[in-house]
């Protein structure tokens, strides 16, 4: 498939936003149980969760760079029954509205503890409003990953891996800046957010993996002789039927050298996991925010080339009826 | 139920590209606007066709074969192009189970042509809507046309009838008959798609003689050693007479 910037750009910026509600929710809940401490509102939760709605935004925006007829988006939400872009559609705005509320519930301190144990853990409000973007998120996460993983005839997408690895890499990049982001605002959870980071970029590197060694060994169903339904092992394309190119050999080859798929798998492969585990030790080491914050840069760059990695190896069957492209 | 389709006879097709020229010409000029056709003199030409013929060459030289083999929407039974829409813009008739989009409400996301294994749905990159073979359905219903022509315009076209277009439910339709008659094969079944649009195969004619069949070997008279009236390689009557 050709690469589409919208898609690797709506992708990866809904991620950030993603992992960093996780992580906020994940800070919410453990310091409501008394495992961590407590966090300003305003400062800490409210700031946080706006930086999570503007990443979603970024890429809510860079999604309608996809569309021919941007204007009529809004219809895009009618076929839920059947569409998983459709379920993404409407997931989306809502994780949004549940982040942007949350966001100035806390920033307003518009919050109030509903229900308080004997062991002194509390319910508050904003912490149900973050439980239920949590499920939104995951929900996301999964219409996102099922856009993909539905087509079943592009087998290199069509697998539980496509969804872990989404869920997995936007949460990974989510922490690691709220890693950063803690350390300016929230010193006490700065190591906390810096191991579940660690933890989780080590879990994607697993699952990533898993899925490029399955990737590599893929033995695609359709050949030329069941496009065409001629049986012989030699067959070749001598005309595809026009001079120029056309929408089908534009959008489905991505047009680059093997040794050109092969670096940027090593590009991504290095970007994403050893360099920003190194700068995230490091900065946690050193309280150094501004290695932290080079640690989510240098994996969104590689978590770029991931995407456009994802889009580039799979290979379409359309592609069998243009062999001479 | 009706499923209208298309049969193409890749014995008989020519590779001539009428029936990609008469589509573009008919569906270009119809109510559903033009389809684009950048540079069509120039250095790249490029544009939206609902059709093409495309040309392979099956077998090793010097016993190759050529095929011409024409793809437009194969209308599947079970399409996985329509549950991917988010917007309800692809759709499949339920009376005469024709795919179709509706280039109102279609927002050009490309999805799915992305869920067409076939790669026989287009963007239209001025329009920026989906295009794709109607099966010319603002052509077989019109009343005002004579009934012989309400056929599709590449049916029609078509110099030596490789396609033919009717109702695949129906068992007794003629291409029905033909495909069960004639070996009608889908393209890429492992994906359970179930074309409605059903290819002929190529088919040789072989004629065998044996050395026995030069001669009669089991004529009586010859068994017998009694020729007719004259020796057997005498001149016969028919000899003398064929003045």
């Amino acid at each position: 498939m050709h690469p589409a910037f919208s898609v690797i750009f709506l992708t990866t910026l809904i991620g950030v936003g993603q992992g960093i509600f996780l992580a906020l929710f994940t800070g919410q809940s453990y310091s409501a149980v008394e495992l961590l401490p407590t966090q300003d509102s305003t400062r800490f939760y409210g700031n946080a969760a706006f930086i999570a709605l503007g990443f979603l935004i970024g890429g809510l925006i860079a999604s309608f760079f996809h569309l021919g007829h941007p204007e009529r988006a809004w219809r895009a939400a009618s076929q839920w029954r059947t569409s998983w872009l459709s379920r993404e559609v409407i997931v989306l705005p809502i994780m949004m509205g549940l982040v942007f509320i949350y966001a100035i519930m806390h920033h307003f301190g518009w919050d109030s503890v509903l229900l308080t144990t004997d062991t002194g853990a509390q319910l508050s409000l904003t912490l149900i409003i973050a439980t239920l973007g949590m499920f939104t998120t995951f929900a996301l996460f999964i219409c996102t990953g099922m856009v993909y993983a539905c087509l079943k005839f592009l087998q290199e997408w069509h697998t539980p891996l496509t969804i872990i690895n989404y869920t997995l890499f936007g949460t990974a990049s989510g922490f690691i800046l709220m890693t950063a982001f803690a350390n300016t605002s929230a010193p006490d959870l700065m190591n906390f957010y810096g191991i579940w980071a660690s933890i989780i970029t080590l879990a994607v590197f697993v699952t990533r993996s898993a899925s490029l060694i399955r990737n590599a060994q893929i033995k695609h169903k359709s050949t030329i002789q069941t496009a065409i339904g001629v049986r012989h092992s030699r067959i070749q394309q001598k005309s595809m039927g026009f001079m120029g190119g056309s929408v089908n050999t534009r959008d489905f080859f991505h047009h680059v050298s093997l040794i050109f798929m092969t670096k940027m798998k090593w590009i991504f492969m290095v970007l994403v996991f050893p360099v920003p585990l190194m700068l995230l030790w490091m900065g946690m080491e050193t309280h150094s925010t501004a290695l932290l914050f080079a640690a989510f840069v240098v994996q969104y760059v590689g978590l770029l080339a991931e995407r456009w990695f994802f889009f580039a190896q799979a290979n379409h069957p359309q592609n069998l009826y243009y062999q001479t492209v | 139920m009706t499923q209208l389709a298309l049969v193409i006879d890749l014995n008989v097709c020519v590779g001539c590209h009428a029936c990609v020229t008469s589509c573009k010409e008919w569906n270009t000029s119809g109510p559903a606007g033009s389809m684009c056709d950048d540079n069509p003199y120039g250095k790249d030409p490029t544009g939206t066709f609902f059709n093409r013929v495309q040309t392979y060459e099956i077998g090793e030289f010097p016993n190759t074969e050529t095929l011409h083999f024409p793809k437009s929407c194969l209308h599947c039974e079970d399409p996985p192009c329509v549950p991917v829409c988010p917007t309800g813009a692809s759709y499949k008739r339920k009376e005469d189970g024709i795919i179709l989009v509706d280039y109102d409400k279609c927002i050009g996301c490309r999805y799915c042509s992305w869920a067409c294994p076939y790669g026989v749905r287009e963007i239209d990159e001025h329009l920026k809507v989906m295009k794709k073979c109607t099966l010319c359905v603002d052509r077989i219903y019109d009343e005002t046309l004579p009934e012989a022509e309400r056929k599709p315009a590449c049916v029609l076209a078509c110099p030596t009838s490789a396609r033919l277009f009717g109702d695949v439910h129906d068992p007794e339709s003629a291409i029905s008959v033909t495909i069960r008659e004639e070996g009608g094969y889908q393209l890429m079944p492992e994906w359970g798609t179930h074309p409605s649009n059903h290819y002929l195969p190529r088919r040789k004619t072989h004629q065998h003689i044996h050395e026995d069949e030069l001669q009669r070997a089991d004529n009586p008279l010859k068994k017998e050693q009694r020729g007719p009236s004259t020796p057997i390689d005498a001149p016969t009557l028919d000899d003398s007479t064929s003045w």
